[in-house]
Formats: C-alpha cells, sequence, structure tokens
C-alpha cells in the first residue's frame, strides 16, 4: 500500500505518495533531494538527521513519512533567506564549528529549536539543548561559540 | 536501515482506533513512535498493520483531576517536564521527563508509548511506582484502571491487553511536606538509564511520617525498595544510607555496559542520593 501525504517543507508545498515504512529522512533524501539531513546512527542517538517538525527539532530517521503528513517542515536547506546565511551557519562558519561537517545540519536545526524557547542561554544550557546530536570531530567547544555568537546577532 | 512492510491505518478518534486493533490481528498502536520505529528498525517487531493514534487531541494534555493530575497518553515528554501544573503538584514527573533522552526526543517521544512499551532503562516506571500512580485502559468492552505497580508485569511486558488503548495516566497530588526526587546514571550513548532512583519523604512536624524508593533498571521491572526503617527516624546521611542499601532482586539485568552486580551496587548509591535529595525538599 502506499499513503498519500501533503506537507510543506521549507515553505513549498510537496505532495506524495509513500510507503508506510517510508522514514522521513530518507523521503527527504531521496525523493526531494534535499540531503542536508544527514543519515548518522539510525537509532536516534546521534542527532545528524533532526530538522524541525512544526518548528520542534525531531530525529528524522525515527518518524515515518506517513506521520508528517499535514506538518511544515524544515531543513538546513531552507534556513538561509535570500541568499543571506542564517545567522547559525554564519555562527559556525565565523567560529569555526565544525571540521568535517557531517553533524553540522543537525547542530544547527537544534541549535534553533533551542534558541526559539530560549534566546540568550548560558554555555551549560546549549550544552544541554544540544545532547541529542554528536560530533565526533570533538569539536564541541566551538559549537558552543558558535550558538552564542548566533544568539546575540538574534537577539 | 527500513522497517519491514507493514500497512498504515490512521485513527480519527479512540473507538476508531478500538475498532481497527480488533479489525487487525497483531497491529501496534503508535504514538509518538519512539519506542516503537527503532524496533521495527531493527527488525525486533514485525506488525503486519501500524495504527497511527499520533494525531488523537482527546489523548493528549495535562489537567488537574481528582485531587490529583490526569496526562493524557499522547502528552509529550517535553510537555510534561514543562508543565506548570505538575510543577506544582507533582514536580519529580516533571523532573523525570525532562531526563528523558535528549530535546528531540521529549519532543516525539510519549508517556503513553514510554511505558507501554516498558523498556527497563525507562525513566518513567520507577516513578509512577514511586507515586502510586495509576494507568487507565479502555477496550471496546470498557475502560479499567491499574496500579503502575501491577501494569509492569516483566521485560517490555504490561498488563495492557490486546483489544486495549491506553488512554492516560491519574497521578496523585503530593502530600503536604512531602520531597521526591528522580536521580539517574545515564548511559552515555543512549541516553537511557542503567540506573535510575525515584525517592520520596514526607516530612510532618519535624517527624518523617512516609518514605518510598523505586529504582529502575536493576531488574525487568522497577525495584521496590523498603525503606519503611525511616519511618520516625532521624533522616540521617547514616540512616538513610542503611534504607537505601536494602535493594535486592534476584536476577539483577546484565548486559555489555553493566553487569547486574554492577547495577545493584550503583542503585543502592543513587537510591542513597535520591533519598538525600527527597529530604532535602521535603
Amino acid at each position: 500500500m502506499t499513503v498519500s501525504i501533503q506537507l510543506e517543507v521549507n515553505g513549498k508545498p510537496v505532495q506524495a505518495e509513500v510507503e508506510p515504512r517510508r522514514l522521513l529522512v530518507h523521503f527527504l533524501r531521496e525523493d526531494l533531494g534535499l540531503t542536508g539531513a544527514n543519515i548518522g546512527c539510525e537509532t536516534s542517538l546521534c542527532g545528524a538527521c533532526t530538522i524541525l517538525v512544526d518548528g520542534s527539532a525531531v530525529k528524522s530517521c525515527t518518524m515515518l513519512a506517513a506521520q508528517a503528513d499535514g506538518a511544515a517542515v524544515t531543513t538546513i536547506e531552507g534556513l538561509a533567506r535570500n541568499g543571506e546565511l542564517h545567522p547559525l551557519q554564519d555562527g559556525f562558519w565565523e567560529k569555526h564549528g565544525l571540521q568535517c561537517g557531517y553533524c553540522t545540519p543537525g547542530m544547527i536545526l537544534s541549535a534553533n529549536y533551542l534558541l526559539e524557547q530560549n534566546p540568550s542561554p548560558s554555555d551549560e544550557e546549549i550544552r544541554e539543548g544540544l545532547k541529542g546530536n554528536i560530533c565526533r570531530c570533538t569539536g564541541y567547544h566551538n559549537i558552543v561559540e558558535a550558538v552564542k555568537y548566533a544568539a546575540e546577532r538574534m537577539s | 536501515m527500513y522497517p519491514a512492510q507493514f500497512d498504515y491505518r490512521r485513527a480519527g478518534s479512540v473507538d476508531e482506533a478500538l475498532g481497527l486493533l480488533q479489525e487487525h490481528e497483531d497491529a501496534k498502536l503508535m504514538a509518538g513512535g519512539h519506542s516503537l520505529i527503532p524496533m521495527m528498525k531493527l527488525r525486533l517487531a514485525q506488525p503486519p498493520v501500524v495504527i497511527d493514534i499520533g494525531r488523537l487531541d482527546e489523548l493528549k494534555g495535562i489537567s488537574e483531576a481528582g485531587g490529583g493530575v490526569r496526562v493524557g497518553a499522547l502528552t509529550t515528554h517535553a510537555d510534561i517536564a514543562a508543565s506548570d501544573i505538575l510543577a506544582a503538584s507533582c514536580p519529580v514527573l516533571a523532573e523525570a521527563a525532562g531526563h528523558i533522552g535528549d530535546a528531540q526526543v521529549r519532543n516525539r517521544g510519549t508517556i503513553g508509548g514510554n511505558i507501554a512499551h516498558a523498556d527497563p532503562g525507562s525513566d518513567l516506571p520507577p516513578v509512577l511506582v514511586l507515586l502510586g500512580a495509576s494507568v487507565h485502559l479502555q477496550s471496546p468492552s470498557g475502560a479499567r484502571s491499574v496500579a503502575a505497580a501491577d501494569f509492569f508485569q516483566d521485560l517490555l511486558m504490561t498488563d495492557v491487553g490486546e483489544d486495549e488503548i491506553l488512554t492516560h495516566v491519574d497521578v496523585p497530588a503530593r502530600n503536604a511536606g512531602a520531597g521526591a526526587a528522580y536521580l539517574k546514571f545515564e548511559h552515555p550513548a543512549s541516553g537511557y538509564a542503567v540506573v535510575g532512583a525515584a525517592a520520596s519523604v514526607t516530612v510532618q512536624h519535624g517527624r518523617c511520617t512516609a518514605a518510598g524508593l523505586v529504582v529502575g533498571g536493576v531488574g525487568a521491572v522497577p525495584t521496590a525498595v523498603d525503606v519503611s526503617s525511616l519511618i520516625g527516624a532521624d533522616l540521617s546521611d547514616d540512616a538513610i544510607a542503611t534504607a537505601a542499601s536494602g535493594l535486592d532482586t534476584e536476577d539483577p539485568l546484565g548486559d555489555i555496559f553493566a553487569s547486574g552486580d554492577y547495577r545493584v551496587h550503583v542503585g543502592k548509591v543513587y537510591g542513597k542520593r535520591a533519598l538525600a535529595a527527597a529530604r532535602d525538599r521535603a
């Protein structure tokens, strides 16, 4: 069987027929070509697949595309506005918040959610907010700096 | 990793979900999917039909009810952790929900899905047993409730019948003079509790009148510890340590990360710390 879904992805309406077992991350990457959400651990631990669903950070490897029917989804591809990087993207650039970059889209979307909830977080709150995102290049210090940089510019 | 193929049905009401359960043998209910989807991806679960109940607003939300607090089965961990009602009436439940996984997991995972899955490393079960919560179930033949202590039956096994849906959890409001705490020794990768200790202490007129300790992670189901020695006692650190050292289970869980003996040891240490924290809040 297939399931009809209609959703909004980065502000654009999308309509599709998906297999029930189609995971949202595969739908985004393979059907829509939005490869920013990465597939890391596949067990909802690493956070590389983090996106926003109706404004909340979620792990798209642990959600069916069918569950996203009717939702508004934001991926890393949807953050820049009119060719201008989002302050978080700018912050990761300026503060060297990435090395290999694999975790970065998930880090930025988790940080985006965090700053929506808490516009001026402490270092500890940033680390707690990013607990569900793992970086294996040991870049956490600069990631925290990048989020603080963005928080200052967004306030 | 893909789940095995399955048919997907979305229920628009509890009654419709109950009907779908009757119609499809071995169907599984899905709330947020944060226990079921990982199981399906690992092919530990291969239900032929998944009934998505995630949109049933009637099962969402936190309200005051009957002198306690009612938490709908589809309430997310994030909403429980941020609830003003729970902060006032039952802060230990909000505290435990805030320890679950990470922000993304808390945004999707629900209390109903969590306890129906009954992972021994889950944070909510020991707290619900400690609080004397009741779990409410509905079937085509009616509704019933079961005490949390009886709800968890074995590893990943609960009292939910094949034709039943978990609708809500009722938690009694805390008594005057009661303090409670949940402390967790967390697996650094999974976020599950290796050991989680939920404790409560009630102090009235300077005397301890009630105390409880329930530890998760050491046994297949939450393990209650007899801490009645604290009633009437001075609640010194020594008295608390002695009470917590009563943690015992015949067949402790062990895995590659933590042996059974180690879990029991850590359970005693965290039990002591949780009781001390509960005392300090009483």
